[in-house]
C-alpha cells in the first residue's frame, strides 16, 4: 500500500512505473484520504471516484501491455472549480454555473490526461476566484488543516488543502494575484505561478485575463518543475501564450553560491506579522548559509499594486463574468419576464456579494468619464511596477519576500471588512501585475498575530509561513531551482494533523 | 428663407469573405441549420478564448488598401460591451483608439462629381448572432453569424444628398468586390449600412445629427435620406424648438418610406470600451502591406481609363465590361486570346452579357457560365479566319450558353461551315430574288439598302453558312447582268 499522504508526486509515479504499486492502489488510498477528511476540510465540492477508478484500471492495464508511460502516469491531481472537463460540471463555486458541464477540455487538463495523471475532481474555491479565504465559495467554505477553525487562504483554497492534508500529491490552482501562493503559504505547502502566458488559459474560466495563470500546488518543488513541465508550453489556442517550449527544470543546485537575492524593504513595512517577520528572517539566514548574498532593494511602487490591481482585476471581471446572464448555460431567473429583466435577476441571483462588488467596482472604473482617471491610470502604475521588477533585476537574480503579511486567520475574521481582506494579497500582487514566475515554499511556522512569542520554526499550534520568490520573466527554472535547494536545505516541509471525520464538528 | 443643407455620412459594414470566423474555426457561411456552425468560442463558452484569423486580417487590409487608405503599423482589439441575448460573451470583439484604419489616410471614393468622400476610419469587428423574434412568443438565438468577421468602414460626413449616397455605396461596393473581400451580398447581410443625416441654414454651422438604422437596399438608403432630410428641413422650418430634431437613433420602415424613432441619446450604452487582453496587440509591418497590396487586381476605374486609353474601347463598353470583376476578367481573357479587343468587347457585351439577361439561359452570371472566356475566343477566331460567318459565330455562343460544348463540334453538328461553294450560293441567290424584280430596280438605281435586305434573305436560306462576300458579288452579278 502505497500511503499517497507520505509521498510527493515524482516518487508515486516512480513506483507505478517500477511496479511497487498501481495506478489503482494509488487511487485507493487517495480516495480513502479523502474519506476520512473532507468532511471536516471541505476541499473538494465534487469528487469523480467512479471516473477516476476507471481510468486507474485503464492505466494499468496500458502499464501491464507495456505502453510508453506518461510523466505522472497514475498521479491523482485535484483540479479547481474554474477549470474545464468536457462535461463534469464546472461552476467556479458560484450559483450562476451550478450544473454547467463544458462541452471541452481545457488545454492543460488535457495535457494532464496525456501525461497518464488522473483526474479526482473539482475543489471549492472563492466564488469566481475572488477571495483569499474561501469564504466567498456559494457552497461554504474550506477548512485550513492546521487549524480548522481558519482559513486554507484562497482563492484555490480547495486544492492549496486537498494536497496540504494528503488527499493528493498533486492539485492545480489558478493564481490571478496571489490565489495560489497565498493558500499554499497559509496551508503549509509549495505553489508556483509560472510567468503569465507559460500556461494556456484555454479552458480557465476567466477571472481577470491579463493575469490569470494556472498554477500548481505540490509538496515538494520537484514536483512543481514535474507539474508546469507537464502543463507549459505554447497553445494555438491561447494567444497570450509566450511563445516558448516547456519548462525544462534546472539540475539540482549544490547550493546557493554567487546567487543575488534581492529583499525590498518595501515589503517589510507596516501589516507585516511579527512572527511572520521572524520566519523570513530566519529564511534569509538559510539562503545566505547556502551561499547566497541577500541584499536591499527597492520596488518603489509597491504600495501603489494593491490599488492598481483592484482596478485592472475588477475591469476585465466586469466584462468576463457579462456572459452569464442566463441565455445560453447556466441558472435562469425569469424576473419580469423581458429580457433586461431575466438578465438582471438570473445575475441578482446568481453571484455572491463579492463578485457584484467587483462587477460594480469594474463596470465604474471603466465608465464614460471615468476610465482615464481610473482604467487608465492603473495601467500606467502597472507599467510603472514592472519597471521597478526590471530595474532590480538588473542587479539581482531574484527576489524575495514573505507569500503573506499573516498567517492564516480565522474564518469570519475578515468578511465584513473586503479592504483587509484584499490587503491579503500585498506581497503576492505585485509578481502578478508584471507577469513574473514567482513561487510559495514553506519557511516555517508562526503564530498570529503581533504578540507572537519565541518559536520561529513552529511549536505545536504555530501556523505554516511561506517564503515568496520572484523571478525576471522566464526566469521559472530558476525561481524554482532556488526553490527546491531552499526546501531540501530546508526541511520545512511537514504534514498536517488527520482531520478525521468525527473532528469535523467544527461550524 | 434660405436653402437647407444636407451633412450625411455612412457607416458600412461588409462582411470578410473568409472560409472561417474571426476568432475560431467556425464556417462562416449563409444559410446553414441554425446554431450549427458553432464551438466554445463562439458561443461564448467560459474559458474559450479567441484567436485571430490571419485570413481575415489580410483581407481587411487589402480592403483598405483598395480604398487607399494607410494602414496604421500597429493595431488592437478592444471589447465593446453590452448585453443582448445574440451577444454571447456580453461583448463584442471590435477595435476602438487603434483601428486598422484611422482618419487623415488619404483614402475613400471619388464620386463622379469629382467630389472625394472621404474614410474616417476601417476597422475589424465580430459580427453578433441572430435573435428571431417572429417565431411564436419566444425569441430565438441563431449564433451561426456569431463571430463571423466584419470590417466597418466609417465617411466623414461629406455627402450632402441621398443620390450621392447612393452613388457612393455603389462605388465602394465595386471596389470591395474587386478586391476579393467581400461578395458585399445586401440579401445575405454582407453588406450593410447605417446613415447619419443632418442639416442646415446654408453658411451655418452643422445641426443635430440623427443616425437611421435597418437599411437593407441601397434604394432603402436613399429613400431613407431622402425622407430624413425632409423631416428635419420641416421640423426646422415648423419653428417649434421642441420640435426640432434630436439626437437619436431611428430605424426605417421600408413599407411605410418612413424613419421611427428607436432610442434616445440617454438610452445609448457606455459601451465601457477597453483593450481586449485575450488578444495581444498586432503588427502590420511593411512586408504584410506589400503582400496584400500585391494581391490586389487593378480597380474598376483604372481599368476603366486602360480600356478606353489603350483598348480603344467606347466609355459605354469600358462600363459596361467593369461593372462586374469577373466580366472583366473574362473580357481581358478573350480580348488576350485573340489579340482583338474591340472584337472580343463586341461579343462579351452583345452575345454573353444579353445571353445571361435571357430567361431561358440557365446562368444568371458569368461565373455560372457552362464555357470559358478560351470558348469564346475560339468563336472569334473561327469567325476571323472565315471558317464561319458572324452569324453563325452568334448561333455557336446561343448554343454554347444554353448546354455548353466545344465551338468547333457544334459548327460541325450544326452545319454552320462558311459556304463558298459559288453553285449553292447562286441557287440561294436566285431563289431570294424570284419575284423580287423591285430589288433589281432599286439596286439599279443605286439603293444598296435593297441589296442589304436580299444579303439577310440568302443568309437565312443558308442558315447563316454562306459567306456573305460571296452572296453580296453573286447578287451583284445576277442583277447587272441578267435582270
Amino acid at each position: 500500500m502505497s500511503d499517497v499522504r507520505e509521498l510527493d508526486a515524482t516518487e508515486l509515479a516512480r513506483r507505478i512505473a517500477s511496479g511497487e504499486t498501481s495506478a489503482a492502489e494509488a487511487l485507493r488510498s487517495a480516495l480513502a484520504a479523502i474519506d476520512t477528511q473532507d468532511g471536516a476540510l471541505h476541499a473538494f465540492l465534487r469528487v469523480d471516484r467512479e471516473a477516476a477508478l476507471e481510468r486507474a484500471r485503464a492505466l494499468d492495464a496500458a502499464q501491464r501491455r507495456g505502453e510508453p508511460l506518461g510523466a505522472l502516469h497514475g498521479v491523482p491531481v485535484a483540479l479547481k472549480s474554474n477549470m474545464c472537463i468536457a462535461d463534469r460540471e464546472t461552476n467556479c463555486a458560484s450559483r450562476i454555473l451550478a450544473g454547467y458541464r463544458p462541452p471541452y477540455t481545457a488545454t492543460f487538463v488535457q495535457r494532464l490526461l496525456d501525461a497518464g495523471a488522473i483526474p479526482l475532481g473539482h475543489t471549492n474555491m472563492d466564488e469566481f476566484a475572488m477571495g483569499s479565504s474561501s469564504e466567498n465559495s456559494a457552497f461554504g467554505p474550506t477548512r485550513n488543516p492546521w487549524d480548522l477553525a481558519r482559513t486554507p487562504g484562497g482563492s484555490s483554497s480547495g486544492s492549496a488543502v486537498a494536497v496540504a492534508s494528503g488527499m493528493c500529491p498533486l492539485a492545480l490552482g489558478s493564481d490571478t494575484g496571489g490565489s495560489v501562493r497565498q493558500p499554499a503559504a497559509l496551508c503549509g505547502v509549495a505553489g508556483f505561478k509560472p510567468t503569465y502566458g507559460r500556461v494556456s488559459r484555454y479552458g480557465l474560466i476567466a477571472f481577470g485575463s491579463s493575469l490569470d495563470q494556472v498554477s500548481p500546488f505540490a509538496r515538494s518543488v520537484r514536483d512543481l518543475e514535474l507539474a508546469t513541465s507537464v502543463i507549459s508550453g505554447a497553445d494555438p489556442r491561447d494567444s497570450t501564450c509566450v511563445d516558448a517550449p516547456p519548462l525544462a527544470p534546472e539540475e539540482p543546485r549544490e547550493g546557493l553560491a554567487g546567487l543575488r537575492v534581492g529583499i525590498p524593504a518595501e515589503a517589510l513595512g507596516a501589516g507585516l506579522e511579527r512572527g511572520v517577520r521572524r520566519a523570513f528572517d530566519a529564511a534569509c539566514a538559510e539562503l545566505a548559509a547556502l551561499g547566497a548574498d541577500c541584499v536591499p532593494v527597492s520596488l518603489a511602487h509597491l504600495e501603489a499594486a494593491i490599488p492598481t490591481y483592484y482596478v485592472v482585476a475588477t475591469a476585465e471581471a466586469s466584462s468576463n463574468l457579462a456572459r452569464y446572464e442566463g441565455v445560453r448555460y447556466g441558472a435562469r431567473v425569469p424576473g419580469d419576464g423581458t429580457l433586461q429583466g431575466m438578465f438582471a435577476a438570473t445575475r441578482a441571483a446568481g453571484f455572491g456579494a463579492e463578485v457584484k462588488r467587483r462587477i460594480l467596482l469594474g463596470t465604474y472604473v471603466l465608465s464614460a468619464g471615468y476610465y482615464e482617471a481610473w482604467y487608465g491610470r492603473a495601467l500606467k502604475v502597472r507599467r510603472l511596477i514592472a519597471d521597478d521588477f526590471e530595474t532590480a533585476f538588473e542587479s539581482v537574480d531574484l527576489i524575495a519576500t514573505p507569500t503573506s503579511p499573516c498567517v492564516a486567520f480565522a474564518l469570519g475574521e475578515r468578511v465584513d471588512d473586503p479592504l483587509a481582506m484584499y490587503q491579503s494579497d500585498v506581497l503576492t500582487v505585485p509578481a502578478s501585475l508584471a507577469g513574473l514566475p514567482a513561487v510559495s515554499v514553506p519557511c516555517g511556522f508562526a503564530a498570529q498575530g503581533s504578540q507572537s512569542n519565541d518559536g520561529n520554526d513552529g511549536g505545536n499550534g504555530g501556523l505554516p509561513v511561506g517564503l515568496q520568490l520572484v523571478g525576471p520573466t522566464l526566469a521559472d527554472a530558476r525561481v524554482l531551482a532556488v526553490a527546491r535547494a531552499f526546501e531540501e536545505a530546508g526541511g520545512h516541509r511537514r504534514l498536517p494533523p488527520v482531520r478525521a471525520r468525527s473532528e469535523g464538528a467544527v461550524t | 428663407m434660405s436653402a437647407w443643407v444636407p451633412v450625411i455620412g455612412l457607416e458600412v459594414h461588409v462582411q470578410l469573405a473568409t472560409d472561417t470566423k474571426l476568432f475560431c474555426g467556425c464556417l462562416s457561411r449563409f444559410g446553414a441549420e441554425p446554431n450549427t456552425l458553432t464551438c466554445p468560442v463562439c458561443t461564448g463558452q467560459p474559458g474559450a478564448l479567441p484567436v485571430l484569423n490571419e485570413r481575415a486580417l489580410e483581407l481587411a487590409v487589402r480592403a483598405a488598401l483598395a480604398l487607399g487608405c494607410a494602414v496604421a503599423d500597429w493595431s488592437k482589439f478592444d471589447r465593446k460591451n453590452y448585453f443582448y441575448c445574440d451577444l454571447p460573451k456580453g461583448y463584442q470583439i471590435s477595435q476602438y483608439d487603434r483601428p486598422l484604419c484611422t482618419g487623415g489616410t488619404g483614402g475613400g471614393i471619388r464620386l463622379s462629381s469629382g467630389r472625394l468622400v472621404r474614410l474616417n476610419r476601417i476597422h475589424m469587428e465580430e459580427d453578433a448572432g441572430k435573435a428571431i423574434h417572429d417565431r411564436g412568443p419566444r425569441t430565438l438565438v441563431d449564433l451561426n453569424r456569431a463571430g463571423v468577421p466584419l470590417i466597418e468602414a466609417v465617411s466623414e460626413a461629406d455627402l450632402a444628398s441621398a443620390a450621392q449616397a447612393y452613388e457612393y455605396l455603389t462605388a465602394l461596393k465595386e471596389v470591395l468586390e474587386y478586391a476579393g473581400v467581400s461578395d458585399c451580398d445586401m440579401e445575405k447581410g454582407s453588406l450593410r449600412c447605417d446613415v447619419n443625416v443632418s442639416v442646415h441654414p446654408e453658411g451655418e454651422g452643422w445641426r443635430t445629427k440623427v443616425e437611421v438604422k435597418n437599411l437593407n437596399s441601397f434604394r432603402n438608403v436613399e429613400a431613407a435620406i431622402e425622407y430624413e432630410i425632409r423631416r428635419q428641413v420641416a421640423a426646422y422650418e415648423g419653428g417649434d424648438p421642441a420640435r426640432y430634431p434630436v439626437q437619436e437613433t431611428r430605424l426605417f420602415d421600408a413599407q411605410a418610406g418612413v424613419t421611427r424613432s428607436m432610442r434616445g441619446k440617454e438610452d445609448e450604452s457606455d459601451y465601457r470600451y477597453f483593450p481586449e487582453p485575450d488578444l495581444p496587440p498586432f503588427h502590420v509591418d511593411a512586408a504584410f502591406r506589400a503582400r496584400q497590396a500585391a494581391l490586389l487586381p487593378e480597380m474598376p476605374k483604372a481599368k476603366r481609363r486602360r480600356y478606353q486609353e489603350e483598348l480603344g474601347l467606347s466609355e459605354y463598353d469600358a462600363g459596361v465590361l467593369t461593372a462586374a470583376r469577373d466580366v472583366a476578367s473574362f473580357f481581358e481573357a478573350v480580348a488576350a486570346r485573340t489579340g482583338r479587343a474591340k472584337e472580343a468587347a463586341n461579343w462579351v457585351s452583345n452575345s454573353i452579357l444579353a445571353g445571361l439577361s435571357d430567361a431561358a439561359v440557365e446562368a444568371a452570371t458569368i461565373a455560372d457560365l457552362p464555357f470559358g472566356p478560351e470558348a469564346l475566343a475560339e468563336v472569334l477566331e473561327l469567325v476571323e479566319r472565315g471558317t464561319i460567318t458572324k452569324t453563325a459565330g452568334r448561333q455557336v455562343v446561343a448554343h454554347m450558353l444554353a448546354a455548353g460544348g466545344e465551338p468547333a463540334a457544334i459548327v460541325a453538328e450544326l452545319g454552320l461551315e462558311q459556304v463558298q461553294d459559288s453553285g449553292r450560293i447562286e441557287e440561294w441567290c436566285r431563289a431570294a430574288l424570284a419575284g423580287k424584280d423591285r430589288i433589281a430596280l432599286d439596286v439599279k438605281a443605286g439603293n444598296l439598302k435593297a441589296l442589304g435586305a436580299a444579303i439577310g434573305s440568302v443568309m437565312k436560306l443558308s442558315g447563316g453558312s454562306a459567306d456573305p462576300e460571296v452572296v453580296r458579288e453573286t447578287l451583284l452579278r445576277i442583277i447587272r447582268e441578267e435582270l
